[in-house]
């Protein structure tokens, strides 16, 4: 540290090398969120439980689908970054703690894009 | 600059010893809830994909989460999801600096706490 100049220390943005970018991530996809889930929660609460028809009738509407992609890929990056947080605070083994992060992600961006997809396939078929 | 009281001084409290405050439980269950709300994700998912998939596999998925147990599930992951958002937002006036009074906490903890269950008493009005 001694050797290095200041900008360079702060170039490097600290000890993660991306500086506030998760923090900033953190409450961007909080932010989103807010009227996400209020928007979302209420078609699909209405269309839970109403069998397929309900599902087309709600999700066949463009602006059902496009609440119900933002919400889910939004929650999915939410729920990512989050679980980051958890897993560095309690998985102490580096090898341990890469591996479940690197699934965790992984898993997160799968369930995005499966939730996604699902929704704009009943949009297109309905 | 020797230390001469090293051994004497008074520990802090330690978690096993000491009865966390209201704020200290309310964002532990913050986490908890956060972490536990993937359940819930997947389960919005999987009535997706199950929709489309197949009439035949939706009819099953609908099924399931309507059942008295689907429903349970669902109410709890409801009052997850609105506990995490009241104390989210919280953290929002925390990260502008604002309400860390320690009177200010003690209010804003049961705003946190009464707003979780009137939003998800109010969500199910709504549904």
């Amino acid at each position: 540290m001694a050797f290095k100049t200041d900008y360079s220390r702060v170039q490097g943005m600290g000890r993660a090398g991306d500086g506030v970018h998760h923090w900033w991530i953190q409450r961007l996809t909080s932010v989103a969120l807010i009227p996400l889930t209020i928007l979302f929660l209420i078609p699909f609460g209405r269309a839970l439980g109403g069998g397929h028809e309900a599902l087309m009738a709600t999700y066949g509407q463009f602006g059902h689908a496009l609440t119900a992609i933002l919400f889910i890929g939004v929650a999915c990056w939410h729920f990512s970054i989050g679980i980051q947080v958890v897993i560095e605070d309690y998985i102490h083994g580096k090898a341990t703690r890469v591996t479940v992060l690197i699934l965790t992600k992984l898993f997160s961006y799968t369930l995005a894009a499966a939730g996604i997809l699902a929704v704009v396939k009943i949009l297109f078929s309905a | 600059m020797v230390d001469v009281n090293r051994d004497n001084r008074p520990l802090s409290p330690h978690l096993q010893v000491y009865r966390l405050p209201l704020v200290s439980n309310i964002s532990i269950l913050t986490r908890i809830t956060g972490v536990g709300l993937i359940a819930g994700l997947v389960l919005v998912v999987w009535w997706f994909v199950a929709g489309a998939y197949s009439p035949e596999y939706f009819a099953s998925a609908d099924w399931l989460l309507t059942t008295w147990l689907g429903y349970l599930v669902l109410l709890g992951s409801l009052w997850a999801l609105w506990f995490h958002f009241c104390n989210g937002l919280r953290h929002f006036f925390w990260d502008m600096g604002k309400g860390f009074e320690l009177e200010t906490v003690a209010r804003t903890n049961w705003f946190v706490i009464g707003g979780s269950v009137v939003l998800t008493i109010l969500t199910l009005l709504l549904v």
